[in-house]
Formats: structure tokens, C-alpha cells, sequence
């Protein structure tokens, strides 16, 4: 048997094309959590290497005693990490942790302190020590690390001079309360209380820091600080603030080892920030800042932990560890700087999954009684506002005879009727207008790239409507937020259809999903009476182009990459059919409109070619076009043709306009009937087309179709 | 004119220096201007060598590691009755390796200096206390002469560390005023992106900066091996290396490379000898000392920053805020 014969055998490729999850791979990677997977693993493989190794490893004993060093450690790398994602770095948590533990000491055991006193004069040590370094380094702009260099030494130096004056009171003193002795060596339900002091601080700024907005300013503080600026962030305050809360985490981590030893050293602390430091990297903060978690802070602060103490366990001597955290700082560092320079390059060549597709021959339109014969009708059409607009995805009139349309610079144009020869700027929204259309209050409902669904009322007030929909449930990429509404309607009772091309890439990426075709688009509807918005169809193959029906239950739509329009009864006796009615057009549909005669018009965005058609069904040749060849090397659509077909609810096609060669209308993606003339608009072209129907009612409207004559 | 940070330090300097010679009968004496310098010697020295791999973007956060450690095993060695040279030859060599791995790791692995550099100090130390030597503390071999003459060998009244500090400065600042390889560590320093877009092989030269690096600690560690008659392992525990670090950038060589010369470290190290020396003689105790020059550093950059602020569109770098 042939094997290679046998594996190229198109079943087979069919087979693994649907029940392979390859894209999954690529969407996996897009995660930011993926960020984690490293440190884990590490962290799984310390486990289990020192757990086989050490003895009583894992005994009750020895992991409360580690839950202990866990907390005031954690605290510090997470003190580290604050700092270090606001795009700094913190070398004095060190001394202010030893200040802490001998602040703490000589309240508690010389003077007798009440507890919270003392704690809460050790947290404002720590402050005030955090505020020395955010002062020096967010307003006056000093050096991160030059300086807290300078203010480790001073607080180090304060440390020194204080432990030399009280560690005979310290040693003398003993103090009596049970509070310190409980936070120190007490237990809660198993857990010692230290570990849930810190554990408790450590959600909260979980929270604070993926869930909140002073976490999303530290971390676009840490990410671009020039960009933050200009987003309006106080970047030197919330800088000055990641500095105080590093110093007050240290002082709460000092406080802890106090009550827990109940004495300190002269060389309490020394080189606690090279630990922290390598705890924090190992973790998977980043060093520039911006990129950074707790959860790594924490999986850092283990892996330190746990590999110092099974080496000290194991009678390992410090000199051996010491080189044994080198070489340890050494491979996270080189691991990190090598995932993150490489990572957009390996996301960029897995990410990409073509699906295998199978269209039907193509039809001929060369022939003369072909319903898709040539014709060069729509190339000699009247031109409004050429070179005043870019990209007219969508063009739509009102009742007024004015002319809108979309623009690539996030602007509604409306042209003045009749002539169409004046323009304004009817509203700017900042994402590309696409898809468009009239409610019954005379609203305009825009589908915007990127954003979502917005409605610009008559007098010109931008309302967001809706920019998520439901999540799905085994959705990997997030597919709640929409990426690529491209065209919607409105049904009678107000309710708005609107497709998503696709849910996997943005708006200027849809050449590379047209290389996929793979069904990840789908038509959401929003009800303006609840204000939700629910996916109504999934897996569509770049769901693009809506119109409603004549009969107000149902409504047609295009999916380009399959070449098809079908039908879909949202409501009535047949709710939820849906029946394929073109299934093999000679380009790639895009939005459909209503015509004055009953029927309805859709624009094809570009042809077919036998080369691209062929390139559907192997999967594994376009797969390795997208990564092996630049992307501008790849097969596309041909969009250098367009064309406008009408058609009836029967599917059959009554009429083809085109301009072959593309000379004034390359890649027409949407079209308007409008008193007895057919506005063409073109996502990429500069202008837009008006060509007169032989035939057509010359008052037919497109809003009194939906919505009844003027009141 | 602007006032440059080695200006504010250099002025800073003097006026403790009339600060002292006006307050303190001792000072303005020759014996206690040899004994200033001498103080500072060492410091100077590895600030030599630290100033060399910071004008070229690096930092060598090993050299009290390097020092500490090829001095140790030299010593070591030599007590095992290895003839002295040749100690001297295993000790230089082990420097070397220890700046080429330091300069591999970060011209060939790309992992930034910072961390590349604490890395190999924490291996090269943790390496010699494991494998090379055994006490903390070795001294000088008794039958040799080399480290008592280096101490005690005076060139026209001018103890022999002083003369090696100020003719290794002289080197330097001559290799890196004079020769081609001290240009292209300027043009590497001030940017590598241009630097290697314009067929500058950056990374053989990276390499070589931190080679140079090691054999200078080398050098401040038979300084202080003679100074001291031995050498302490404890010296890498101490701060030192981050005194070193502010000698050269106190003196204005920036952290962001391309700026700065031998004569700022030496501009620094005047500042920190001539503080040291009054202290000393104003009999404040070492920790106390610490804390005030260590304040006295926290102005200088201060001041140089207010003086020179730095420009916010360049202010954040890729590899964080240093």
C-alpha cells in the first residue's frame, strides 16, 4: 500500500480538517495566561524533584513552616513585582524589611506596645520609606534603580546603626503577647495566620491589579509610560503610589518574621533583594514593567523557597546554593527574554488554520446567456465625492435624498441631496463605519469595525448600543467582544440583526481569515427593548451582509468565503430554518438591500479564481503559505472586479452589473436603490458610484419600504 | 555653561575639602592626602573598570565576586606552595573566564547585564567557597615578597597603589580616548541599534568589556591583597560592589552608556575619599559613615537630576528603569 498516496487522499484530509483542532493551538497561545505555563511547569518539576529528594517534604510540620516563609517572602516579591510592573525596580525592599523586623521588636518586646500599634507604626515606616523612593523617582524623576540602590544602603546603613544600639534591649526584652505570639505562631483552621494575612492581601490585589483601575493604569503605566501620559493617567503619581504600597507590603512581610522569631541578626535581610529579584523574574515579571501578576509573584516566591530550603535541607552548603540560584536566575532571565521576543513570531505561524472548503465549479459568465454575464454597465456611472472619502463601506439615503457614508477615519460623511455635490462630517466615531441602516425614529445604526454597534440619531448624538454579546462556553479565543460587525437590519418589531465576519481576527486582517475560511463569524441580534445581545447563529464563514425580507420573519445573508446567501426565519412558524438559496455565486457576497421591485441586491466584494477554489480543499498548502511565504506573496480574492447581482427570494439571479476590469468600482461591497438610481460603495475605493436603473420606480425609498411612508 | 553632574560633584568635593582643611588641623597634611588616596584606591580601581563597561550600556555587577575570588584561590594556592607566578597566571586566567562567561551571557544570550552579571558573581563566589579554597579569610604567603613590596615600594614618595591607580586610569583613558576599540564602545554605549546597523561587530566588543572588567578586579584584588596583607571573603557580602557602582556614576558616567570618562571616576572617587578621610578623622563610627556618604550620594543624583532632567520620551528603556 502506498502511503503517502493514502494520507494525501482528500478524505483523510477532510477528516483531519474537521476533527483536528489545530486552531485551537494558536488561540491557546493568544492567552495572556499562557504567559504562566513556564513558571508552573517549573514549579510542578521543584515539587516533584525535591519532594522525592528531601525528606519530610511533605509532612504537616514542614509545610506549615514553609506556608510562614511563603507569607513574609511572598509579600516582599509582591511588593517587587508592584514596582516592577509600573515599570520600575524596587532594590530597597530588602532594608526596609530588616527596618521592619527591628521597628516591630523594639516596640513589641523593649517598649510594649500594644500590637496594633505597632503594627500600624511599622506600616507607617513602611510608607514613609515608599514614599522617599516614589518621591525621588515619580516626580523628580530619578533613576529607579540607581536610587532605591542609594536608598537601600541609607535604610541599611539606619539598620545598622539601630541594631547596634538596641540588640541588648531586643534580647532582654520578651514580650508577653499572645496576639504577636498568635500572628506569629498561631494556626486558623490548619492554615497559619501569617499565610492568611498574606494570602488575603494577595487576592485583593489580584483584584486590584487584573480587575481594577488603578491595576490597568500601574500595569499601562509600566507597558508605555509616554502613551499612559497621553491617555490622561497621572503617571508620576501612579508611580509615587506603586513605590509607597512596595514599601508598606515589605514593612507587613518584616512585621510578620518578627512576631514569628521574635529576634533579628545583624545580617537580618542582607541580599533579600537579589532573592526577591530572582523570585520575581523567575515568576515572569517582566523587567521593562507592564507585564506582571501575582500569580507569578507568588509562583516566583515558591520556586525560591522551595529550592533554598530543600538545598539547606539536603545539607547542601550556602556556597553551593548560592551558585545554584545563579544558574537559576540565569536560565528564568534567558527563558523570559527569549519568549517574549519570539512569542508574536510563533504565534503568528500557529496561529493561522485553514479549513478545508469545497466549492462547487465554478459558473461560467462568459457566455452570454449567462445571468452572470460580463458587462461594463457599472463603469461609466456618475461619481459623487471622488477623493473626498476613503473606504464608503456602506452608503445609505434618507428621506431627504441625503447620502451617507462610512469613512477609514472613523467619520460619517453626509452629502447634501440632490446633488450630492456638499458634504459635512455628519458624526465621528473613531472606528470604520461599515454596515448601516435607518430605524423607524429615523436613527442611523452603524456597525463600526472593531467597536461594536452605535446609533447617531438625527441630531447627531453618538450612542454606543451594544459591544459584546454572550460568551460562549468552549470559545478559547474571547468571543464576547465583537471584532468585526460588518452589516445589520432591522426587523419590524425594532429589533436589530447584524452580522460578525469573524471572531478570530480584526478588521484589517481579513484577507488572512478569507485564507482560513473557517466558519468563525455569526449573526448576533441586539433588542433595543431589553437592551441584551444574544449570538443567534454561530459558525458562520465570514457572516457579511444582512437584509431583511419582504415578509418581516425572516432575513437573507451572506457568507462570503462559501460564496453563498442564505435565508433565516428569526420568527413565524418556520423560526430558526435555515435554507441555502445561492449556494454557487461567482465571487464572494457582501451586503444585501432591498430593491423597488420586491427583489434584492447584493454586492460581490471580488470573483472567484480556479487557483484560490482548488487551494480550498488543501488545508495544508495554504497553511504553509502562511508561513512560509509573506503574506503579500499569498492567493487571495480577486478584488480587482466588482460586481452587483439582483436576485428573488426564489434564488434565482434576475440581473448582473459590472464593471469588468475594475476601473471605477474594484471591489464593491455594498449598494443602495434610491428613487430610480444605484449607489455603489466600495470598502477600499475613493469615491462613490450612482447609476441609473432603466426601469426602476423613480420614488421608491428604502425607508418607506421598512417603515411606511413619511408620517 | 552647564552644570554637568561631574561638575556638581567635583564643586561638592572641593567644598568638603575646605570644609575639612578649615576645621580639621590633620587634614591638609601629606601624609593624610597619602593616606586619602590611598583609601579609595581600591575603590577607584574597580571603578575603572566598572566605568569602562558602563560607558558601553553594561554593568558588571561580579567584579567584587571576580576580585574576591581569583585573589582568594591565588593566595590559596600560593600557601599550598605553588610558586607564586604561576598562582598568579591560575588566578588571572580564572578572571578572564569569569569575564568572558559574564560577556557571553550577555553579548551572545542577550540576558540583560543586570541580571547576567548578579548571576555569575553569585556562581563565581559560590564556586570558589565550594571548591577552591576553604577558610574565609587568606593571608598573604609570609616567604614571598610580591604583596609586601607592592604595598611598601614607594615611586617618588607615592605608594605603589597609588601609582597603579592612576597609571591603570591613565591606560584606560588613553585606550579609550585613542583607540579605535575605545570609539566603537562609545558609539556601542550610546546606541547598539546603530551601532551594528553601521557593521560594527557589537558583541565580540561587548565580550571584551567584560574581560577588561574582570582583569581590572583582578588587579584591585592584589591591590588589597597587598593592602591588607590577605583577603577577606566577606568582602563580597558587603555593599561594595554597589559603592563601586556609585563612584562611577556619582562622578557622571550615566547608566544608559555612552557618556562619561575615566576622569568622572576619578571625580567620584575624590568625592568619596575625601568624605571617607574627613569622617574617619572626625572619628564617626563605620555605620554612621555609611549612612552619610550614602545620603550625600542621594543629593548628588538628585541634584543632577534636577539639574539635568531627563527627557520623557526616552526616559523608559526596554530593559527597565535603571
Amino acid at each position: 500500500m502506498n502511503w503517502s498516496v493514502a494520507f494525501s487522499n482528500e478524505s483523510v484530509i477532510k477528516f483531519t480538517a474537521r476533527y483536528l483542532p489545530r486552531h485551537v493551538v494558536g488561540e491557546i497561545m493568544t492567552k495572556r495566561w499562557i504567559d504562566n505555563a513556564v513558571p508552573f511547569l517549573a514549579l510542578l518539576l521543584v515539587v516533584a524533584i525535591c519532594g522525592s529528594l528531601v525528606p519530610d517534604f511533605y509532612a504537616a510540620s514542614s509545610i506549615t513552616d514553609l506556608g510562614r516563609q511563603v507569607a513574609e517572602f511572598g509579600l516582599v516579591v509582591l511588593a517587587l513585582s508592584i514596582v516592577m510592573i509600573s515599570g520600575g525596580i524596587d532594590l530597597s525592599v530588602a532594608s526596609v524589611f530588616s527596618l521592619s523586623v527591628l521597628l516591630s521588636l523594639i516596640g513589641v518586646n523593649v517598649y510594649d506596645w500594644p500590637v496594633p500599634l505597632a503594627l500600624a507604626s511599622v506600616l507607617a515606616m513602611g510608607a514613609a520609606c515608599g514614599a522617599v523612593n516614589g518621591y525621588l523617582i515619580g516626580f523628580l524623576r530619578l533613576r529607579a534603580f540607581l536610587t532605591t540602590l542609594v536608598t537601600l544602603i541609607i535604610f541599611r546603613s539606619l539598620y545598622d546603626i539601630l541594631f547596634l544600639r538596641m540588640s541588648t534591649a531586643i534580647m532582654a526584652g520578651f514580650s508577653d503577647s499572645e496576639l504577636f505570639f498568635f500572628i506569629g505562631e498561631g494556626l486558623v483552621f490548619g492554615l497559619p495566620v501569617s499565610l492568611l494575612i498574606a494570602g488575603t492581601i494577595a487576592i485583593a490585589w489580584h483584584i486590584v491589579l487584573s480587575r481594577m483601575r488603578p491595576g490597568w493604569r500601574l500595569t499601562a503605566v509600566g507597558g508605555a509610560r509616554r502613551s499612559a501620559h497621553n491617555a490622561g493617567i497621572k503617571v508620576r503619581w501612579t508611580v509615587f503610589l506603586a513605590y509607597v504600597w512596595s514599601g508598606i507590603l515589605c514593612s507587613l512581610a518584616g512585621f510578620l518574621f518578627a512576631a514569628r522569631l521574635g529576634s533579628t541578626g545583624a545580617d537580618t535581610g542582607v541580599g533579600l533583594e537579589v532573592s526577591a529579584l530572582t523570585a520575581a523574574v523567575l515568576g515572569g515579571t517582566s523587567i521593562g514593567g507592564g507585564r506582571g501578576s501575582v500569580a507569578k509573584a507568588i509562583m516566583g516566591a515558591l520556586l525560591i523557597l522551595i529550592l533554598t530550603n530543600s538545598l539547606v535541607n539536603l545539607g547542601v552548603n550556602g556556597p553551593i546554593t548560592s551558585t545554584i540560584l545563579g544558574a537559576v536566575l540565569l536560565i528564568a532571565v534567558f527563558i523570559d527574554m527569549r519568549w517574549l521576543r519570539h512569542r508574536t513570531r510563533i504565534l503568528a505561524k500557529l496561529y493561522v488554520s485553514p479549513a478545508y472548503l469545497v466549492l462547487p465549479p465554478l459558473p461560467d459568465t462568459a457566455a452570454p446567456d449567462s445571468p452572470y454575464a460580463l458587462n461594463d454597465r457599472l463603469r461609466s456611472v456618475e461619481i459623487i465625492g471622488l477623493g473626498e472619502i476613503e473606504g464608503p463601506e456602506d452608503v445609505i439615503l434618507d428621506r431627504n435624498d441625503n447620502l451617507y457614508c462610512g469613512t477609514r477615519h472613523g467619520d460619517i460623511v453626509r452629502f447634501f441631496g440632490p446633488d450630492h455635490k456638499k458634504s459635512e462630517i455628519f458624526a465621528h466615531i473613531g472606528g470604520h463605519p461599515l454596515g448601516m441602516a435607518f430605524d423607524r425614529e429615523g436613527n442611523l445604526l452603524v456597525c463600526i469595525g472593531g467597536m461594536g454597534l452605535y446609533q447617531v440619531s438625527p441630531d447627531k448624538v453618538v450612542t454606543k448600543l451594544t459591544d459584546e454579546t454572550n460568551r460562549s462556553l468552549f470559545s478559547i479565543v474571547d468571543d464576547s467582544r465583537l471584532r468585526l460587525a460588518d452589516d445589520l437590519d432591522i426587523a419590524p418589531d425594532g429589533r436589530i440583526y447584524f452580522s460578525e465576519a469573524t471572531i478570530r481576527y480584526e478588521q484589517e486582517e481579513w484577507a488572512t481569515d478569507a485564507l482560513e475560511s473557517r466558519p468563525s463569524g455569526r449573526i448576533i441580534v441586539y433588542d433595543p427593548r431589553t437592551g441584551s445581545t444574544r449570538t443567534e447563529v454561530p459558525s458562520l464563514v465570514f457572516a457579511n451582509g444582512i437584509c431583511m425580507s419582504n415578509d418581516g420573519r425572516s432575513l437573507f445573508f451572506a457568507e462570503s468565503w462559501t460564496c453563498t446567501i442564505s435565508r433565516y426565519w428569526f420568527d413565524g412558524p418556520e423560526k430558526g430554518k435555515i435554507e441555502p438559496l445561492l449556494t454557487n455565486l461567482p465571487g464572494y457576497p457582501d451586503n444585501i438591500n432591498r430593491a423597488s421591485d420586491g427583489n434584492y441586491w447584493a454586492a460581490l466584494l471580488g470573483m472567484r479564481t480556479p487557483a484560490l477554489d482548488l487551494a480550498l480543499r488543501m488545508p495544508g498548502f495554504r497553511r504553509r503559505m502562511a508561513r512560509r511565504v509573506a503574506p503579500d506573496q499569498w492567493i487571495y480574492p480577486n478584488v480587482n472586479t466588482g460586481c452587483v447581482v439582483k436576485f428573488n427570494e426564489k434564488g434565482e439571479i434576475l440581473e448582473s452589473l459590472w464593471d469588468f476590469g475594475g476601473e471605477n468600482h474594484p471591489m464593491i461591497t455594498s449598494m443602495r436603490e434610491h428613487k430610480g438610481y444605484l449607489y455603489l460603495g466600495g470598502v477600499s475605493n475613493n469615491r462613490i458610484g450612482r447609476y441609473k436603473i432603466p426601469g426602476a420606480d423613480p420614488t421608491w425609498v428604502a425607508e418607506e419600504s421598512y417603515w411606511g411612508p413619511r408620517k | 555653561m552647564r552644570l554637568t553632574q561631574e561638575g556638581v560633584v567635583f564643586l561638592l568635593a572641593a567644598a568638603l575639602f575646605a570644609l575639612f582643611a578649615a576645621t580639621l588641623q590633620n587634614f591638609l597634611t601629606p601624609g593624610n592626602m597619602v593616606a586619602l588616596v590611598r583609601s579609595v584606591a581600591i575603590l577607584g580601581i574597580l571603578g575603572l573598570g566598572m566605568g569602562l563597561v558602563v560607558i558601553g550600556r553594561g554593568i558588571d555587577l561580579a567584579m567584587v565576586a571576580t576580585m574576591v575570588v581569583s585573589v582568594s584561590w591565588v593566595l590559596s594556592l600560593a600557601q599550598a606552595s605553588f610558586p607564586l607566578p604561576v598562582a598568579l597566571l591560575f588566578g588571572f586566567l580564572f578572571a578572564l573566564a569569569v569575564g568572558l562567561a559574564s560577556g557571553l551571557l550577555v553579548a551572545y544570550a542577550t540576558i540583560p547585564a543586570i541580571f547576567a552579571t548578579l548571576a555569575t558573581g553569585l556562581m563565581v563566589y559560590g564556586m570558589g567557597r565550594a571548591w577552591l579554597f576553604e577558610v574565609d579569610v587568606q593571608n598573604t604567603p609570609a616567604q614571598s615578597t610580591f604583596f609586601t613590596s607592592l604595598s611598601e615600594i614607594t615611586v617618588l614618595g607615592i605608594p605603589m597603589m597609588i601609582v597603579a591607580f592612576g597609571l591603570l586610569s591613565a591606560i584606560i583613558w588613553a585606550l579609550l580616548r585613542w583607540t579605535q576599540f575605545g570609539r566603537l564602545i562609545y558609539a556601542i554605549g550610546d546606541n547598539p541599534v546603530a551601532a551594528r546597523t553601521s557593521g560594527i561587530a557589537i558583541r565580540p566588543l561587548i565580550v571584551a568589556q567584560y574581560v577588561i572588567a574582570s582583569a581590572v578586579s583582578f588587579l584591585a584584588g592584589l591591590v588589597m591583597a597587598a593592602a591588607n596583607s590577605g583577603m577577606s571573603t566577606r568582602v563580597y557580602n558587603s555593599t561594595m560592589i554597589y559603592d563601586v557602582l556609585l563612584v562611577v556614576v556619582l562622578g557622571g558616567i550615566g547608566l544608559s552608556g555612552g557618556r562619561g570618562s575615566m576622569r568622572n571616576v576619578l571625580v567620584g572617587t575624590l568625592l568619596v575619599g575625601v568624605l571617607l578621610n574627613g569622617m574617619t578623622i572626625y572619628d564617626i563610627p563605620y555605620t554612621e559613615q555609611n549612612l552619610i556618604k550614602s545620603i550625600i550620594l542621594l543629593a548628588a543624583i538628585t541634584i543632577d537630576s534636577l539639574v539635568n532632567p531627563r527627557d520623557e520620551q526616552t526616559a523608559q528603556q526596554d530593559l527597565g528603569d535603571i
